[in-house]
């Protein structure tokens, strides 16, 4: 590194220490001791809320609504998926991505397809899958597929490391991260066996016209370096009234995923998993998952 | 006005020496200054310039981290013999163990900070503390209690001595007791940390505490054992030979237990066949093709073996040459096997069966050195000024006092 570059990035350091680039000294300031969301009250909320959409609105040009919708009374969110349907196309990993805001460079994706060969071992012992396949047409021959996201663990490991409480359950069974709260420790990391928590190794970004407006504060909206975040079965969607399916759901094109409220006797959900053979992944490690996996065929 | 002049007098032994202690405290400033630049740029880019991803999320911080636990619990091992059994030797030098104790703690603070994706918000663990559910929140308050002890008790040393008094036991006593099981709590809790962890069945073994426990007794000793021999080389404090060798000698034990804790896990694992023998696999002989660790594991194997001969065999370790020799070995192989040796190959394969390989990029490399840099420059200056303190050479006491007293002593001429 030459003189002037260090010089540089030394300056920018600093200034990165204290001021973020580009923001009014006020907003840093507040952001910097914003409180603890779930400590925050209704006047609190809206602030912050005012504050996070102005400094977006400055970035990215654009209006992008922050909700603080809280959960809906009497729902526990529960998921399925069909693996004799799902032929590993991936559609709804990159549903996800656009629907959530994640960061297209660095990278990240919420959804992991694995793909394992007709006969490899598989639900134990993942060690034969593999995630980064390429065929010409989806479903390879003799191969088969299980897509792995966050389960919603019931028991979540996540959440009871966290040193700082900065990711939690929510009443309606979402496990949820306040972004602005996590210190970046990523021990969440280290406990989750699904490898479902993504953290945000660099400065995410997206491109403007591809930004999802639509958000909430514990879900899709812009994220910041350093900080951990994972699926949260499309909070911005599932909490509207009536809700709204996730967008991994609403996109799969075999129909392999199902959604619905497991206190609803009459939801699909609960008629899946009381009429099919479902199973939960790595149940042994008692985090009851609140994601089913079934065969319908 | 005394202290300001005492305050001074510490500062004129700091700034004085020889060209040998100014081109060594330049050196380390070098590689301080060199992290420092590799630090700014970390916090620029985020920890994106590290090679840690999703699948491995822990690295080089981390393993450092934990070997350093490790160094700061082994000062018990001066304790126990110098304050319970009184054994003179080592008494005399148990300040220097302490000392050792504070400069691992504060540097164990620095890895964790290095690690953290935003440093800036770590005073959350302050107001929304997940006590006493994260095992990690135990780790930052043993940690900085064990830091505040060992503190406390060089403090009062050193403050006694400077008074010109012996340090009563009254007040020694309690620190004492307290930090006996303390040393051991930090390194039992940080084992705790992996061995939580259901979703890691290479942390997830109840037999990690104890493996922690026994290594930590041996690397530190190790290291005291060569920074006192340094020490007393460059400086005039006395370290009696059978100070050493008591160390040595505990060393041996130690490391008969850590190696047999250790082939109990390999016999477990290798001799089931379960799934769960994949990271001890890509440990010791890779894994699909993987081998990056493997080399590591085995010079820490061979590291260590060849250093446990040597430290049971009294005629060799009570010699300085095999002794020292032993004693690199020993640091080596356990710097290896409790770092990156323990740390990665909980993250490999991954929970969903990836397999990433992970050595350290040139940011976390100097950012490391620097933190090691830091330990050594910090731990220098104490010792230049806790040895003079120690002898009695420079004291609170003023000037015109001091001129006095040596009056007192002068024996009367008649
Ligand atoms: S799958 Fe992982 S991230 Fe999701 S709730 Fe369970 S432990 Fe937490
Ligand atoms: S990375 Fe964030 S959410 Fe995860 S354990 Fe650390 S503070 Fe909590």
């Amino acid at each position: 590194m030459n003189r002037r570059n260090f010089l540089k990035t030394a300056a920018l350091g600093v200034g990165g220490i204290l001021l973020p680039a580009k923001d009014s000294p006020a907003s840093v300031w507040e952001s910097f001791f914003q409180k603890y969301y779930r400590e925050m009250n209704d006047k609190e909320k809206k602030d912050v809320v005012a504050r996070l959409e102005k400094e977006y609105e400055e970035k990215y040009k654009k209006h992008i609504k922050v909700k603080t919708n809280a959960p809906l009374p009497k729902v526990l969110y529960g998921y399925g998926l069909d693996l004799s349907r799902c032929v590993g196309c991936r559609r709804c990993v990159y549903a996800c991505v656009t629907e959530n805001n994640q960061s297209r460079n660095p990278q990240i994706q919420y959804i992991t397809v694995l793909q394992f060969e007709q006969g490899e071992k598989w639900v134990s012992d993942l060690e034969e899958s593999n995630k980064y396949y390429n065929p010409e047409t989806v479903p390879a021959p003799e191969h088969f597929y299980m897509p792995v996201q966050c389960q919603q663990c019931e028991k979540p490991p996540c959440v009871k490391v966290c040193p700082t409480q900065a990711t939690w359950k929510e009443p309606d069974g979402i496990v949820v991260v306040d972004y602005n709260w996590c210190i970046g420790c990523r021990y969440c990391m280290a406990a989750c066996p699904y490898n479902a928590r993504k953290f945000n190794w660099g400065e995410p970004t997206i491109p403007v016209d591809e930004i999802n407006t639509e958000t909430h504060y514990l879900g899709n909206r812009p994220r910041i370096k350093g900080a951990v975040e994972k699926c949260t079965f499309c909070i911005q969607r599932v909490r509207e009234n009536p809700g709204r399916y996730p967008a991994c759901v609403e996109v799969c094109p075999v129909g392999a995923r199902k959604f619905g409220n497991l206190l609803d006797p009459e939801s699909e959900i609960r008629v899946l998993i009381e009429t099919k053979r479902v199973f939960r992944l790595k149940e042994e490690l008692n985090t009851q998952p609140k994601f089913y996996y079934f065969f319908s065929l | 006005m005394t202290l300001l002049q005492f305050i001074r007098d510490l500062f004129k032994e700091i700034t004085k020496g020889n060209k040998a202690y100014f081109i060594w405290l330049g050196l380390l400033s070098i590689v301080m200054l060199n992290a420092l630049v590799s630090y700014i740029m970390q916090l620029n880019n985020g920890l994106i310039v590290t090679h840690m991803r999703d699948q491995v999320s822990w690295g080089f911080y981390i393993s450092n981290f934990t070997f350093l636990v490790g160094v700061a619990a082994a000062a018990v091992i001066l304790v126990i013999p110098s304050y319970i059994y009184h054994f003179k030797p080592i008494k005399e030098i148990v300040l220097f163990g302490e000392m050792m104790a504070v400069t691992a703690v504060l540097m164990c603070l620095m890895f964790i900070t290095a690690d953290l994706g935003k440093p800036l918000v770590a005073w959350h663990l302050f107001i929304t503390p997940n006590f006493p559910r994260s095992i990690l929140m135990w780790d930052v308050i043993v940690l900085n209690g064990y830091l505040i002890l060992n503190t406390l008790a060089v403090f009062y040393v050193l403050f006694s001595a400077a008074h010109g008094r012996e340090y009563k036991m009254v007040i020694m006593w309690p620190l004492v007791l307290i930090s006996i099981p303390w040393a051991f709590s930090i390194h039992t809790v940080t084992a705790f940390l992996y061995n939580g962890l259901s979703s890691r069945p290479f942390w997830n073994a109840s037999i990690t505490a104890p493996r922690f426990i026994a290594s930590a007794m041996c690397s530190g000793p190790a290291l005291m054992i060569l920074v006192f021999q340094v020490a007393r080389k460059v400086s005039d404090i006395v370290v009696n030979d059978k100070a050493i060798f008591k160390i040595a000698e505990l060393i041996a034990y130690a490391m008969g237990i850590n190696l047999f804790l250790y082939a109990s896990e390999i016999f477990k694992e290798f001799y089931s066949q379960s799934i769960h023998l994949a990271p001890m696999e890509y440990l010791f002989f890779g894994l699909k093709g993987h081998t990056l660790l493997v080399p590591f594991t085995w010079v820490a194997m061979v590291c260590n073996l060849t250093g446990f001969v040597i430290f049971m065999s009294p005629k060799l370790r009570n010699r300085f040459l095999f002794l020292n020799i032993a004693c690199v070995l020993v640091f080596i192989g356990v710097y290896i096997e409790k770092g990156m040796g323990f740390v990665i190959p909980g993250f490999v394969p991954d929970t969903l069966g990836e397999i990433y390989d992970y050595l350290p990029s040139y940011i976390e490399l100097s950012l490391s050195a620097g933190i090691w840099a830091f330990g050594a420059f910090f731990y220098t200056l104490l010792l230049k000024i806790a040895i003079p303190i120690y002898k009695g050479e420079l004291s609170f006491l003023s000037h015109n006092m001091r001129h006095s007293l040596r009056d007192l002593h002068k024996p009367a001429v008649h």
